[in-house]
């Protein structure tokens, strides 16, 4: 049983396709006809649609592609329009906010960054109606909107980086472009310019969480998988009727290191871990700048920073000199 | 079901793929050295097999003969020597073979000469020439900070050629849509290490003088630091551009936890600091004065003179040539100032013999005449 479903869903049940329970009154219908895919059961549920869109959905989905549409447009003309340097430089290609002379002018000249907030209005507005939905659609299922809440968490970095932040420094080039390398850039270049993010502590915190989630992935992930055979995917039914799945899963844990997670806990392990990365991570970002203008500094007067010995006592700035 | 064999073929695959069409990766083996204090993260990282491939490629010239510093000199024996008149008859023959072999090795004396006539200025290169020799001189006796005792020959950026393999203009390309800009970045830049920072960082370092430091002195915001990410981005361009110049890495010069902090920068800093200074002079003082000299194929798709870089000299190595000096035989020549006038070269007309010093201006830069260079700032 060594390849027992570790990579794909080998052994897939195939039934009548699931139209799902009716929907309350004033909601659209679900839209498409299910179609049934063993490809896709190798990966996920072999059952495709129907979907949801209704108006948030479809607002978001339309605000998003004018978004797309406005970046890689701006991309292309930023090559002059050749479809060859558009392939070729992609990573490379990106669309920058304004200059900061433009201070939070609403809209600087349209090649001068007015583009830039066009589009992040647009993926903005995108962004939070698709939250909407997700709760929307959390509600009209009767669930809980944990999956919204931690989506929030993250919009929160997201506006911090690309709205909040640029407010209170009172100018939006110091928001995020978009573009692959452009915002790597970015990334690495507002770490230099703040003197070094990784004197930050909600940048260490959010670091731990991120780091955290990956490790609780990993272990939740291998645990279940490891269960597998005693039907222990079945993650829900096993939380209220416990088998041996469950029960094999919890001894492991608990005789290799003493304390083990539940069915139920380990979810809200993950979840919390989750929400808090870009939760401090979208705080630290916030007071960098605003509050702090050089983490190493800060850290030295904090004793974050660990002391080196004086190994070039010769080398002094030449520019004071 | 032995899914694994598919999935590791797929990724064997992929991998071998993208190590073809990698951007200049850098295969094993790597070798590191330690350079910093431990803990700090301080190695320099180099590729192993581009390290063989740079030593050979830079290995040092002998000099043609040892030249005899008695007998008459030049500047009574030749006519039109207005730069290295005070060199000896046998001085100034052999710095001419030795420049031959280090400038035009293919070409001969009539890269620069007529032939017919030696003396006359009719060939451009021959104006440049002189202008060169003089920034040669003024590199070894002015910026001893950055050159120290090995100094500099013309061969230090030369190489065998006439324009020397490393040199930067103006990159506008490619160039985007009228009306539309893309604030002058997010293309694989030329002279930013193929990274998508400004590709014109240069510009405003070497050639202008834009303050490059970025950081805050202060722990809390004092108002009174106009950098922002955007400037910080374009200083980094530059030093993406230093370190590929000179095959090191960041760590070369700096602690990278605290990238402004003198104190814990290694010394090497201070030199590159007097490097970029001295660059930028080159540039103002010695380069863009000799635009109305240079013909339109040896400038830039924009217009601009070709303008000296780290990598002009570096030529991917920290110490040029690996630190071997070449000055000793030619310390009359090049070590020592010789008249540093200079002719007016916006009046320069192909032909005509200029003479230094007959005409007012004595700065051949096309900029704004700058104080001193000393006191530039970074």
């Amino acid at each position: 049983m060594s390849q027992y479903q570790n990579i794909l869903t080998i052994v897939q049940i195939s039934g009548p396709a699931e139209d799902g329970m009716p929907l309350p009154r004033g909601d659209s219908e679900r839209r498409g006809t299910p179609k049934m895919s063993r490809l896709l059961g190798w990966i996920g549920n072999a059952q495709l649609g129907p979907i949801y869109l209704g108006y948030l959905g479809s607002l978001s989905l339309l605000f998003g592609f004018i978004a797309f549409e406005i970046i890689g447009l701006n991309m292309l003309a930023s090559v002059g329009w050749d479809p060859v340097q558009f392939v070729r430089q992609l990573f490379w290609l990106g669309l920058e906010p304004p200059p900061a002379h433009y201070g939070i002018k609403v809209l600087p000249p349209l090649n001068d960054g007015g583009w830039w907030l066009i589009a992040g209005f647009f993926l903005t507005a995108s962004v939070l109606l698709w939250w909407l939905r997700v709760y929307r659609r959390a509600r009209q299922l009767e669930l809980g909107t944990h999956v919204a809440w931690a989506f929030a968490s993250a919009i929160w970095l997201f506006l911090v980086l690309g709205f909040i932040r640029p407010l209170l420094m009172g100018n939006f080039s110091e928001a995020v472009p978009f573009g692959i390398f452009p915002h790597l850039d970015w990334t690495a270049a507002f770490s230099i310019r703040y003197g070094n993010l990784y004197y930050n502590p909600f940048h260490c915190l959010s670091i731990v969480f991120l780091y955290g989630s990956v490790l609780l992935f990993a272990m939740h992930g291998a645990t279940i998988l490891a269960v597998g055979k005693y039907g222990g995917e079945r993650e829900l039914e096993q939380i209220t009727d416990r088998g041996t799945a469950s029960e094999r899963a919890a001894l492991f844990w608990r005789w290799t290191m003493g304390f083990n997670a539940t069915m139920e806990s380990v979810h809200r392990w993950a979840w919390w871990f989750a929400i808090l990365t870009p939760l401090t991570g979208g705080i630290g970002i916030l007071l960098t700048g605003t509050v702090v203008d050089n983490w190493y500094l800060w850290g030295i007067e904090h004793g974050l920073v660990s002391p080196l010995p004086d190994i070039y006592p010769d080398v002094v700035d030449p520019a004071a000199q | 079901m032995q899914l694994w064999i598919p999935f590791a073929a797929s990724a064997g695959a992929l991998l071998a793929v993208a190590s073809f069409v990698g951007a200049g990766w850098d295969a094993p083996p790597v070798e590191s050295t330690q350079i910093g204090y431990r803990g700090t993260g301080m190695y320099l990282e180099q590729d192993v097999e581009k390290l063989e491939a740079l030593k050979v490629a830079n290995v040092v010239p002998e000099a043609p003969w040892e030249a005899d510093p008695e007998g008459d000199r030049a500047g009574d024996l030749y006519e039109n020597v207005q730069v290295l008149g005070d060199l000896s008859d046998d001085q100034f023959n052999q710095f001419m073979a030795s420049i031959t072999e280090w400038i035009a090795p293919e070409q001969g004396c009539e890269y620069c000469h007529d032939l017919e006539n030696l003396a006359s200025d009719q060939i451009y290169q021959k104006v440049v020439a002189r202008r060169m020799i003089q920034m040669n001189q003024a590199i070894n006796v002015d910026w001893g900070d950055h050159v120290g005792a090995t100094g500099v020959t013309c061969y230090t950026c030369h190489r065998g050629h006439g324009i020397p393999l490393d040199y930067w203009v103006d990159d506008q390309e490619p160039k985007p849509a009228s009306n539309m800009s893309r604030a002058g970045q997010n293309v694989a830049g030329t002279y930013s290490g193929n990274t998508s920072l400004p590709q014109n960082a240069l510009m405003d370092y070497l050639l202008g003088d834009e303050p490059i430091r970025v950081h805050s002195l202060s722990a809390l915001p004092t108002g009174t630091n106009p950098a922002g990410v955007k400037e910080t981005e374009k200083t980094w361009s530059l030093m993406m551009y230093m370190s590929e110049s000179l095959g090191v890495n960041c760590v070369t010069c700096h602690n990278s936890r605290a990238f402004n902090d003198w104190d814990q920068s290694p010394p090497q800093r201070v030199t590159a600091w007097h490097g970029i200074n001295m660059t930028r002079a080159l540039n103002t003082d010695y380069l863009t004065g000799l635009a109305p000299v240079f013909p339109a194929h040896r400038k830039g798709p924009e217009g601009d003179v070709f303008k000296v870089g780290c990598a002009t000299c570096h030529n991917g190595v920290q110490k040029p040539l690996y630190g071997v000096s070449m000055l000793q035989a030619y310390v009359d020549a090049l070590d020592k100032k010789g008249p540093t006038d200079v002719p007016d070269y916006s009046t320069y007309v192909p032909g005509e013999t200029q003479v230094m010093g007959a005409q007012a201006p004595t700065t051949s830069s096309a900029l704004p005449p700058r104080t001193t260079v000393a006191d530039a700032k970074d």
